[in-house]
């Protein structure tokens, strides 16, 4: 720069204000600001006072950790050798212990694939490939393959069968909804009606009712010859039930793409498709990120129904091992066990979705 | 498929024709009969006020706006519902908008490749040297890791032109290109489209920049209500305006 007589002089910026919070007088603001919230404040923690304790007492302090059901009733408190001792009956349910490590080996994959894209190791039509290939893996190495000892669905169960109905649902029900989603948008009329009768259809009905008409009515109307196994069915409900949803959160972010978007790809030379695919609905995942996971998340706790029609899934394994005569009288640790299985499940993949809107154009602009 | 063919057209030849176009939008008649003929290697200004029919006109020549009356032909192709000729019309004419419109989920880099990758076949290396030359061009090369958003709005247009010129076109369409830019960053993308005219493109532009019409424009076309009303020689169209309407607008938008 070449010096010039006069130059302005900024004078240095203000140091920004720094927030001094001391313990007592974030107390004061945030607990005791007015005479209505130290009302709330004592009241909440009574509240905490009255069961916490017990609570903690309960699941920790007199808690039994190893031993057996005699043990268990002279401590009074938590059965944990009973969570224990059902442990592999939760996670598999009755498949046949000998061959328990070929789901075992399914879900180290699924962790190993779950630490990857957790940790954007593998993006793009790499991770789109392998969550489309785990599914079929899984079923292979469950169901068995390549000459390997056949297990028929009847007896799968436990968390297993929660996560392979929860993982095929959310996988295919994803790109069904971006389509049912795309023809409601985009579609000719004829397709848009189509499209609409089917979301408004399946939105309509509680899934109960899909999953009682998947086991229950279907094999009265199908042909004979075209009879599918009852996991399979109910698999169908829970994917169709979901893709619906899935199409209006999509649906969402289709209308908030900017018109110009496609003109400026299609003022390219771009084909229709190539602009659908590749420009509007990246852009359009990216806006419907959290309902997306949300509805991940719901479609997940959502599998716990199917012990209506007879499909024994981690819940309904649950409810079997608080039944046995061995350990009558220990079904709060068997729920409260399943609901921290479940909040772990939910809550990893709500870290992923808060993860993945850190990530891209929106963290840097 | 083979790279495009080098148009046969000749300079100063025909490219664009236009004949007894019409177009309405429900029953507001916005294009009213009409009649253009662009040569190769002319530089046309459009300009009128809001609501003339503009950007419809030169919207209709890469068909993002569909006519219903009267003949369009660009690049010795007629213009007409199917869709694969006007894939092809559209790869030999580029566009650059009021609102940029890059696409703000690709790096800048990804943006220039897009339409070459996905509309020419081009492999991906090919692309790259194309758009790191095209950003060298416009000035904005170090930028191309960025995203859009994170790009001055004089920026991110000149990216939008690098990204159309990608496609390597016969003919640019500009629709009020420097509309939406804060004053200081005109300048920047108009020396772009000067360079881009000096090159002997073909160009469309609907623009208020009237300096730019006087010094770089073969021809200026003044539109009024959906029809041509005048067209001219910058300098006999800013200097001795024929019709009312024309000096009306002229004494509006010119500085006194």
């Amino acid at each position: 720069m070449k010096d010039t007589t006069t130059s302005f002089q900024p004078s240095p910026a203000r140091p920004a204000p720094t927030r001094q919070v001391a313990a007592i007088s974030w107390l004061r603001s945030n607990l005791f600001g007015s005479w209505f919230d130290t009302i709330v404040t004592l009241f909440i923690t009574a509240l905490l006072l009255s069961f916490v304790p017990n609570l903690i007492q309960w699941l920790f302090l007199s808690a039994t950790y190893a031993g057996d059901d005699e043990v268990c009733r002279q401590n009074g408190g938590a059965c944990w050798p009973f969570i224990v001792e059902k442990f592999q009956v939760l996670m598999i349910g009755v498949y046949p212990q000998d061959l328990s490590w070929r789901p075992g080996l399914a879900g180290l994959a699924l962790l190993v694939l779950a630490g990857l894209t957790y940790t954007d190791r593998i993006r793009g039509v790499t991770l789109i490939a392998a969550w489309a290939i785990l599914p079929i893996f899984a079923l292979m190495m469950i169901g068995g393959a390549f000459g390997m000892q056949e297990v028929d669905q009847s007896v799968w169960g436990g968390l297993m069968l929660s996560i392979m109905l929860a993982l095929v649902g959310v996988i295919v029900s994803i790109p069904l909804g971006i389509l049912l989603a795309l023809g409601r948008h985009y579609g000719s009329p004829a397709i848009k009606v189509l499209c609409v009768t089917f979301i408004e259809l399946l939105r309509g009905v509680p899934l109960i009712t899909i999953l009682f008409m998947a086991s229950v009515m279907m094999p009265l109307f199908l042909p004979p010859e075209l009879v599918i196994n009852n996991l399979l069915r109910i698999q169908i409900g829970m994917i169709l039930f979901s893709s619906a949803y899935m199409a209006e959160v999509v649906r969402g972010g289709l209308q908030a793409i900017p018109k110009g978007q496609s003109e400026a790809s299609l003022s390219l030379g771009v084909s229709s498709l190539y602009t659908v695919t590749f420009v509007i609905v990246p852009q359009a995942l990216r806006h419907v990120l959290p309902p997306l996971i949300g509805r991940c998340i719901a479609l997940f706790k959502d599998t716990s129904l199917v012990i209506i029609v007879g499909l024994l899934d981690f819940l309904g394994m649950i409810k079997g091992a608080a039944l046995d005569t061995d350990w009558l009288g220990f079904q709060a640790e068997a729920y409260v066990f399943a609901a921290f299985v479940y909040w772990l499940i939910c809550y990893s993949l709500s870290l992923y979705g808060r993860q993945l809107e850190q990530r891209g154009p929106n963290a840097h602009t | 498929m083979t790279p495009k063919l080098e148009s046969s057209i000749a300079e100063g030849e025909t490219i664009i024709e236009m004949q007894d176009v019409n177009k309405w939008y429900g029953d507001f008649h916005v294009l009213k009969d009409i009649d253009l003929t662009v040569a190769k290697g002319e530089r046309i200004v459009i300009c009128g006020p809001s609501g003339s029919g503009k950007s419809t006109l030169i919207r209709c020549i890469n068909h993002l706006e569909e006519h219903q009356d009267g003949k369009i032909t660009v690049n010795g192709t007629l213009l007409d519902k199917n869709m694969k000729n006007i894939t092809s019309i559209r790869r030999e004419v580029g566009m650059v908008f009021q609102q940029f419109n890059l696409f703000p989920h690709m790096t800048i880099l990804d943006n220039l490749c897009f339409a070459p990758v996905w509309a020419r076949n081009m492999p991906r290396a090919e692309a790259e040297e194309t758009a790191i030359r095209y950003l060298t061009r416009v000035g904005i090369a170090e930028q191309k890791d960025k995203y859009p958003g994170q790009l001055s709005g004089g920026q991110q247009q000149r990216v939008a032109i690098a990204r159309s010129l990608c496609m390597n076109p016969s003919i640019m369409l500009f629709d009020e290109p420097t509309s939406a830019l804060d004053p200081e960053m005109i300048k920047e993308v108009l020396d772009v489209m000067i360079e881009l005219a000096e090159t002997g493109m073909t160009m469309l532009c609907v623009t208020h920049e009237m300096s730019f019409a006087r010094s770089v424009a073969d021809r200026v076309i003044f539109m009024d209500e959906g029809e041509i009303v005048e067209e001219n020689a910058p300098a006999a169209f800013f200097d001795n305006p024929k019709v009312d309407r024309t000096q009306k607008f002229l004494s509006q938008i010119l500085p006194h």
